[in-house]
């Protein structure tokens, strides 16, 4: 039994950073009904950045701020690059424009890095938790997701420009109506979706090694937890990442490893069945 | 003068034909997970042509032939490989070829081989299931999957004769996979009872739900893995999750001296090697195990892994056949190899003639390390066979 206790606890660890991973892809859906196909790149970004910035001896933790920063600057970037003339065009084009963004930087990326793995190898400690052994970056990584979101919770709820951000995600035109500039928003909106990427890719690489070709995987679990929490919808990305942590964990001591994505995909199919809009309801 | 021009063609004719290039063709994995190991294994295969060349090349039947390498980028990648085999072979005309590193991908080339009859001396590739194709064209250097851990499960046994808990967990690849099946069988025989044998899917970096898992099970040994990038993440992660095992052995990542950057993750780490630099073989052909390393050491300015070894050996192989054929005629130079019984730095050379399993290598044997640290720096040394060792084996481990 405690051996299970410690599977959940560790798949609800992972799951909160999965979430992470998932709330900025959702919130650029919400926001602008842009699927961006370019969050898979983006979290291998995050993860080589703060390779690099633990490289120039920036420990990996303080090495997030500047991974976020960097990451919004990027994201407000791809937006007016790739996104912003398309926006009102049909679906696929965005869809083809992040895409593309997409294979610049996985290509630019394996040029530059190849696709062998990278490891941060910085010192971590064991603690103990009830009799459980939980590696001391698996919890801070999940303590630093649940303190991103919190933030951006503050930001979209108690400060202007996030009241704006919601705004426009209701209804664009209305927002405009209203005084908002709505083209300023939405880049911001994009940025901080890539840099929520970034981050949950930077936390990533502090447990796991990572290739340039790593952030497919987490891309594929972002876009099964936001659907899972209803497309559009943070909260719902992030319960959505906690309830895949979970499955991966409370089903892994019960089955071969390798079922895990199976049981898992099997799952998610279950739930789309019974709740198409996700567990908690699409956006807003 | 006109005689004296008359000469000089004569010469430079006798010259040209006394003279040729023998292009041996092969992949590398430049880019993809088996990157390190396959670039290793291209060192020595290219410090080989650079050895024999410096001598004048290969003799054969009175003629000296110069070394050519043909080589492309599989990716590790398997359809990569099939495409780029055909390619070597119809051309680019190479005359022989090396396999590309692991199992998995050599499987796909010795297809390839075979369609077109061209001999391909397999370095990097373990498995055994190749060999009972009926192929007649592939060669092994490699001790093969089904004895890879037997002297591991020996050695465990060895120390402790009371240890029964034994974990087997594997990465879900052709050569793991093959190494881990038959050690299971090895396992039981020798009175182990293996409580957890399972594999894992290539390419796995989170190996919490694994390590969970051999708590559970009460395992007190843990042998395993598969390739580098794995077995190095798994190795670290059963280090910071505090796994109770007596002894951890893991396949090919300990074995390469990268695995030193894992620091205290690494102590006690067991591996099986094909080959040490430190190995006393008295080779009948080519140059001894010092002098290979001296010589990859000024090369390429690192102890060479038995990868490196491994490429070096293949083309070594490749030449000592072709010197026994007496011609490069490729039914020679395969009747050749069919009757080889050598001894080269990399350790015996004896292949399978018997068509059942024909290739097959017969000869090599396993020696097993361990990573142990000395005056506060981490050392590889060999613990097994006995009559090899440099240190005594730490038991428990941890």
């Amino acid at each position: 039994m405690p051996e299970i206790l410690a599977s959940v606890l560790d798949g609800l660890l992972i799951g909160l950073v999965y979430g992470l991973a998932a709330i900025g892809l959702t919130l650029i859906f919400g926001v602008m009904d842009v699927v961006n196909l370019a969050h898979g790149a983006v979290i291998a970004l995050g993860m080589f950045t703060v390779y690099l910035l633990y490289k120039a001896g920036i420990h990996p933790y303080i090495g997030l701020l500047p991974v976020a920063v960097i990451g919004f600057l990027f994201g407000v970037l791809i937006y007016l690059i790739a996104v912003k003339r398309i926006l009102d065009g049909p679906p696929l084009m965005t869809l083809l424009a992040t895409f593309a963004v997409s294979m610049i930087i996985t290509g630019a990326g394996t040029a530059i890095w190849s696709t062998s793995p990278y490891n941060i190898n910085f010192p971590v400690t064991t603690l103990n938790i009830l009799g459980y052994t939980v590696t001391s970056a698996r919890l801070i990584a999940a303590i630093a997701a649940v303190l991103v979101t919190v933030f951006l919770y503050i930001f979209l709820y108690r400060t202007t420009l996030g009241k704006a951000v919601r705004a426009v995600a209701n209804n664009r035109e209305a927002a405009e109506l209203m005084g908002i500039p709505s083209q300023q928003i939405l880049a911001v909106s994009f940025g901080i979706g890539t840099a929520l990427a970034m981050l949950s890719g930077a936390l990533i690489a502090t447990l796991f090694p990572f290739t340039i070709l790593s952030g497919g995987i987490y891309e594929l679990k972002s876009f099964v937890a936001s659907v899972l929490g209803g497309l559009g919808n943070p909260t719902g990305a992030l319960f959505g990442g906690i309830i895949l942590g979970l499955i991966e964990g409370s089903v892994a001591p019960f089955i071969e490893v390798s079922w895990t994505n199976v049981i898992e995909f099997v799952i998610f199919v279950l739930i789309l069945l019974f709740f198409p809009t996700g567990l908690f309801g699409g956006r807003r | 003068m006109k005689r004296i021009w008359l000469l000089a063609m004569l010469f430079a004719a006798f010259a040209w034909a006394e003279s040729g290039t023998i292009t041996i063709g092969f992949t590398v994995s430049k880019t993809g997970k088996y990157n390190v190991e396959s670039v290793n294994q291209l060192h020595g295969i290219e410090l080989w042509q650079k050895w024999i060349n410096d001598q004048g090349g290969i003799p054969v039947g009175g003629k000296k032939y110069k070394v050519a390498l043909k080589y492309y980028d599989d990716e590790s990648k398997s359809d990569r490989v099939q495409q780029l085999y055909s390619r070597l072979i119809s051309q680019d005309k190479v005359d022989f070829l090396i396999s590309p590193y692991s199992s998995g991908l050599t499987a796909k080339a010795a297809i390839i081989s075979e369609q077109y009859g061209k001999v391909m001396v397999a370095t990097g590739a373990a498995s055994d299931s190749i060999f009972k194709l009926g192929y007649q064209n592939v060669y092994q250097i490699y001790t093969p999957a089904s004895r890879y851990l037997t002297g591991t499960i020996d050695m465990i046994r060895a120390a402790d004769a009371n240890l029964k808990k034994l974990a087997i967990v594997y990465e879900d690849s052709k050569f793991a996979k093959a190494v881990a099946t038959a050690a299971k069988g090895y396992a039981k025989e020798k009175g182990f009872e293996v409580v957890l044998f399972e594999g894992y899917p290539s390419g796995t970096t989170d190996f919490g739900p694994i390590i969970n898992k051999i708590k559970a099970s009460g395992a007190e040994a843990l042998v395993g893995g598969g390739h580098y990038a794995d077995g190095a993440t798994f190795a670290r992660q059963l280090y910071e999750q505090q796994a109770p095992l007596k002894l951890v052995a893991l396949l090919v990542a300990p074995a390469s001296d990268e695995f030193a950057e894992l620091g205290d993750a690494a102590v006690g780490v067991v591996a099986p090697s094909q080959w040490e630099p430190l190995v006393k073989y008295k080779p009948t052909c080519g140059p001894t195990p010092a002098e290979f390393t001296e010589m990859y050491q000024k090369a390429y300015g690192k102890v060479p892994a038995y990868r490196a070894a491994g490429g070096f050996a293949a083309g070594l192989v490749l030449q000592r056949a072709m010197m026994d054929a007496g011609s490069i005629d490729p039914a020679k130079v395969r009747k050749a190899l069919d009757a080889m019984d050598i001894t080269i730095f990399f350790g015996r050379i004896k292949f399978s003639a018997d068509p059942a399993t024909h290739g097959l290598q017969l000869g090599h044997e396993m020696v097993q390390i361990q990573w142990q640290k000395k005056d506060g720096k981490l050392t590889k040394q060999i613990v097994w066979p006995l009559d090899a060792k440099t240190a005594d084996l730490i038991y428990p481990a941890r």
